[in-house]
């Protein structure tokens, strides 16, 4: 089963370039993936009509009881037939329907995209895994319905139908796990209907229902969620036939039928889905008769369908069940005919629009042909497989002990109404005088012939001999769905009854139906577009603008053109989040606890505190924007001097470098800016806002550190750091063995944040840079070029060496790195652009790229071996002197580091570099010079 | 040590948060340096200051014995350097461009 679904999702993914490379013959040659799975699935009829059932678990993700779960019983092999069976007629049609659209290859990707999903969703047994393919479903259909996305009406009606049926999975997905946790905590289906009666007897059982019948029916389109599904109708026509009459609709009634035998059956399992299905029955009647678009007149009886089902599923007793199954059959085959014949109407003349259309039968024989079967069956006239189908639901109607009168009624009218739609589709088009249209019409070519003729054919066939269908494939469906055992008998005669007389009466109101429609159509359509403004539709458009709404006024509010605003927002929200916790909490016994007190400070610490506190001031309200980065460079300094009195060495040389290249590209940006006097907050009152929410801020977090400080720590994980590092990871140097070994997946995740600024930062200037503009090249001082000649070689090595010793004494890629990217900052300050791109050879993205790519295939060694990615793996190699080399992984991922922060630093430098040129070169007056 | 080095990490988050609010966007790029210093000093300190040893095993030994400063937080400040490093530059960047485009530096029309 896992390979059907492996191999149509494998096929999606090729489609394109099977749509490319084999152009005419695609078709043909996909249409093969959905019949090899249709083949499958009817080899497996005779061991499941045998009451055999196949299931598979394959761990996905295991430690959630997340599983790809498959199951195959009666109920999930007739989806299954249909889906793949209709898949494979469906892909043919749509090779002679859309020949030579440019978007061909893409369409068929959405299209088997669209059948793995459903296929997964009728297979699968567990809800996480039925809740992903459902999802699946919802985007294959967007982008489906949304492919002729040129038209503003399909780009309108694919997000309608992605918000509803989305909104409706969300509410599934809280269903589905509310059931799971209802059901002892599984998500396995089999375990939870072995848990059936603790599930109905569960307090949640209400919430459950609701939320699943949500999504049922949000799908399903029932009202008040059915508007979607005429919009959808702006979709190509093999995608209407496809997913929105024969399959996706039907995923909701498949997850209600599946849902059956374990929230069934209840007093409000049954009037809820009865009450709704006889109103979305009787709403999309009404509304077919009253179109005159081919398309809308089939949306709307698949409707009157889908309501059908839900009622029939709603009642939940046998003969419903039963025939439920048998409609569900009957509906997809003539309704897929009759889309399919749509399509071809369309496509032959130009126009689904039935005023335009009449007399196409001798131009289209076996389109007409098909079309007259079809619409048979739908009027339920035998020998059809529709008149079986409509008998079996007036009985269970009938046979129902809850409404005597109201739901027959309601039955004979919605069926009397699609008599006349049938009648109306297959008369208007194909009878009376040849009218003319844009086109010529002219005879289908046998891809789009083979698919209405072979769905109306099965209906003759099975209507003449039901059994064929019922034993293999409708009682065990009926089986999967009720439990117990029932052979189910079909037949086209069961002799006069009450359902012969109802059918009678309703063949009767449809044909006088059809007789009257050219008199009370226009009347109706006015009445119907009257309703429509109280409409759900209306309520779905207002709720849209008024969502729009909201989120600009609330842009507005927060993000409304101040970033000063925006800030001050963020820093309020947190000082009142973190305050109100830290009250609540007692935050402030625990820093009382702590007796805090700065006795026994040693004075060099008591020292470099107070110089760091000393330049912040200055930061803060220094004049001068050169004093603030020195300022800025002094605080940076007394944090690293702090990290090294603290026992941190590579921490402070870290610390070191980094500052004095923020301080670095800091100078190449300054003199650019305007000065801080010319821009400054206007009203002193904000300064004070500012100063007390800062102070606030700065309160709280002292006394967090504080109480936190006061607290036990739990030093296991050091601990196994400290007595791991030797054995297992071949170095003296912690700290770095836990950066390039014990947590290299945290440190790649690192370098490629620094790649992916890098890059960031290169597009931004690249893409608003001048055109033409000259080579950088700018002459630093005569001393400062001979010392740099001096110094580069002496950095570098000594750049090389802290990289190599870094395993085991204090050092490594990131501090190796900064000491080699500052070397070369200098070699740009003194010989400019030129000079150090000819020094380098190579562009510092490449370094970039290089970089990233050891560290990754330092990884991979790893997977060689069985082991974990980024698992450290070790070589020793014998010395010429009888001493003995260790080397291994972790040092060629410290390597990569060790390029990564060259080529990101120097990418940094060139980009501002270049900017601060090209302003120059404009020579713009900066505000500074304009105001001084 | 760990009341002074509460008392300074609130100090620079106090400063960095009044920079961030000020007007000129050279001061939001300051208040950004100063945040990632108090950060990277409360990371620090979360992982306890008392012992000073650094975490480097001597030789002749096969693991770390007695008082030695806790390594992991070492090693997580040591990277959010780095990151903060292009945090910064980034922002740099961002606001030379910004200031290319706009012809102006004021936060209170960013």
């Amino acid at each position: 089963m896992l390979f059907v679904l492996l191999m149509s999702l494998a096929a999606a993914l090729l489609a394109p370039t099977v749509a490319r490379v084999a152009r005419g013959a695609a078709g043909s040659l996909l249409a093969l993936i959905p019949l090899a799975g249709f083949v499958y699935f009817a080899s497996q009829i005779p061991a499941v009509a045998g009451g055999a059932t196949l299931h598979v678990t394959y761990p996905w993700v295991p430690s959630f009881g997340v599983m790809v779960s498959l199951y195959l019983d009666g109920l999930s092999l007739l989806f299954a037939l249909l889906i793949t069976g209709l898949g494979t007629l469906i892909v043919l049609y749509t090779s002679g329907y859309l020949r030579g659209h440019p978007q061909l290859g893409r369409f068929y990707l959405y299209l088997l995209l669209f059948m793995s999903a459903m296929i997964g969703l009728v297979l699968s047994d567990n809800l996480i895994t039925l809740f992903v393919f459902w999802e699946l479903t919802s985007f294959s259909s967007y982008l489906l319905i949304g492919f002729k996305h040129e038209a503003e009406k399909a780009r309108k009606s694919a997000l309608q139908a992605l918000l509803v049926t989305g909104a409706g999975g969300l509410a599934l997905l809280a269903g589905l796990l509310l059931l799971g946790y209802a059901a002892g905590g599984t998500f396995e289906l089999r375990e939870i209907f072995a848990n059936g009666e603790a599930v109905r007897a569960h307090a949640l059982y209400l919430p459950i229902f609701l939320l699943i019948i949500l999504g049922a029916f949000t799908k399903s389109a029932q009202f008040p969620f059915h508007f979607w599904l005429p919009n959808a109708m702006a979709a190509p026509t093999p995608v209407s036939a496809y997913l929105h009459s024969a399959t996706m609709v039907k995923a909701g009634i498949y997850l209600l039928a599946r849902m059956d035998g374990l929230l069934g059956g209840t007093e409000v399992w049954v009037w809820t889905l009865s009450l709704a299905g006889a109103l979305t029955m009787l709403i999309g009647a009404v509304s077919a008769v009253r179109h005159t678009d081919l398309k809308k007149i089939l949306a709307y009886s698949t409707i009157t369908a889908l309501g059908t089902l839900t009622l029939l599923l709603g009642l939940s007793f046998e003969e419903s069940i039963k025939a439920a199954m048998v409609f569900l059959v009957v509906h997809s085959l003539y309704k897929g005919a009759l889309f399919l014949v749509a399509g071809s109407v369309d496509h032959a003349t130009g126009t689904r629009d039935l005023r335009a259309l009449g007399g196409l039968r001798p131009a289209m024989p076996w389109t007409a042909g098909a079309a007259i079967l079809a619409g048979l069956s739908m009027a339920g006239l035998p020998p059809l497989f529709g008149f079986v189908g409509k008998e079996l639901a007036y009985k269970a109607k009938l046979g129902f002990d809850g409404a005597d009168v109201i739901l027959p009624a309601i039955a004979v009218l919605a069926n009397a109404l699609t008599v006349t739609a049938a009648l109306i589709l297959v008369l208007r088009p194909f009878f009376g005088e040849l009218k003319m249209t844009a086109k010529e019409p002219h005879r289908m070519g046998w891809r789009m012939a083979l698919g209405p003729v072979v769905l109306a054919g099965f209906g003759l066939l099975f209507g003449l001999l039901p059994m064929v269908l019922a034993a293999p494939l409708v009682s065990p469906a009926v089986f999967a769905v009720l439990g117990g055992e029932m052979p189910i008998k079909l037949s086209l005669w069961y002799g006069f009854n009450l359902a012969l007389l109802l059918s009678g009466v309703t063949l009767l109101l449809g044909v006088l139906g059809y007789w009257a429609w050219d008199r009370y159509r226009p009347a109706l359509e006015r009445g119907v577009e009257v309703l429509a403004r109280i409409g759900p539709e209306t309520g779905y458009e207002r709720g849209l603008a008024g969502t729009v709404r909201l989120a600009e006024w609330q842009t507005q509010v927060v993000q409304g053109g101040s970033l000063t605003r925006h800030l001050t927002l963020i820093v309020t929200t947190l000082l009142g989040f973190l305050g109100v916790a830290f009250w609540l909490r007692g935050g402030w016994d625990y820093v009382e606890a702590a007796g805090a007190s700065l006795a026994g400070v040693h004075f060099v610490d008591g020292t470099l505190v107070a110089v760091a506190v000393a330049s912040t001031a200055l930061v803060i309200w220094s004049r001068s924007r050169l004093t603030g980065v020195m300022a800025l460079g002094v605080m940076g300094f007394c944090v690293a001097l702090l990290f090294l009195r603290l026992g941190a060495p590579d921490v402070a040389m870290t610390q070191f470098l980094v500052e004095t290249l923020i301080v670095l590209i800091l100078l190449l940006v300054i003199a650019r800016l305007p000065g801080f006097p010319a821009v400054q907050t206007p009203q002193p009152a904000m300064r004070w806002v500012h100063g007390l929410l800062a102070l606030g801020a700065g309160t709280l977090v002292t006394g967090l550190v504080l109480a936190i400080t006061h607290q036990p720590l739990d030093l296991t994980v050091p601990q196994y750091f400290a007595q791991e590092s030797m054995p297992s990871g071949y170095g003296r140097n912690v700290v770095n063995v836990i950066l390039v070994d014990f947590r290299a997946l945290d440190t790649l995740g690192e370098i490629v944040v620094l790649a992916v600024a890098a890059l960031g930062a290169y597009v931004l200037v690249r893409y608003g840079a001048l055109p033409g503009l000259p080579e950088l090249d700018f002459s630093g001082s005569l001393i400062l070029r001979t010392t740099t000649r001096l110094l580069i070689t002496l950095l570098f090595m000594t750049a090389l060496f802290l990289l190599w010793r870094g395993h085991n004494e204090p050092g490594g890629g990131f501090i190796g790195g900064l000491i080699a990217a500052g070397a070369l900052a200098l070699y740009l300050i003194a010989f400019g652009e030129r000079a150090l791109r000819d020094l380098l050879r190579v562009h510092p993205r490449g370094l970039l790229g290089v970089g990233l790519g050891l560290a990754l295939l330092s990884g991979l060694f790893a997977l060689f071996g069985g082991e974990a990615f980024m698992a450290g793996q070790w070589v020793t190699l014998p010395l010429a002197g009888g001493g003995t080399l260790k080397l291994g992984t972790p040092l060629l991922f410290d390597v990569g580091v060790f390029l990564v922060v060259i080529g990101f630093t120097l990418t940094f430098l060139l980009a501002l570099q270049r900017t601060a040129k090209a302003a120059e070169a404009q020579a713009v007056p900066t505000l500074e010079e304009t105001t001084t | 040590m760990h009341t002074l080095l509460a008392l300074l990490i609130g100090l620079l988050f106090a400063a960095g948060i009044y920079l961030l609010l000020r007007r000129h966007l050279l001061k939001l790029v300051f208040g950004l340096v100063l945040l990632g210093n108090a950060v990277n000093l409360l990371v620090f300190t979360m992982g306890r200051v008392d012992n000073t040893q650094p975490p480097l095993i001597p030789d002749g030994e096969v693991a770390l014995t007695g008082a030695f400063a806790n390594p992991l937080p070492q090693a997580l400040v040591l990277t959010a350097i780095v990151i903060g490093f292009g945090l910064v530059a980034f922002a740099l960047v961002l606001l030379y461009r910004s200031r290319e485009t706009l012809d102006h530096v004021d936060t209170l029309r960013v």
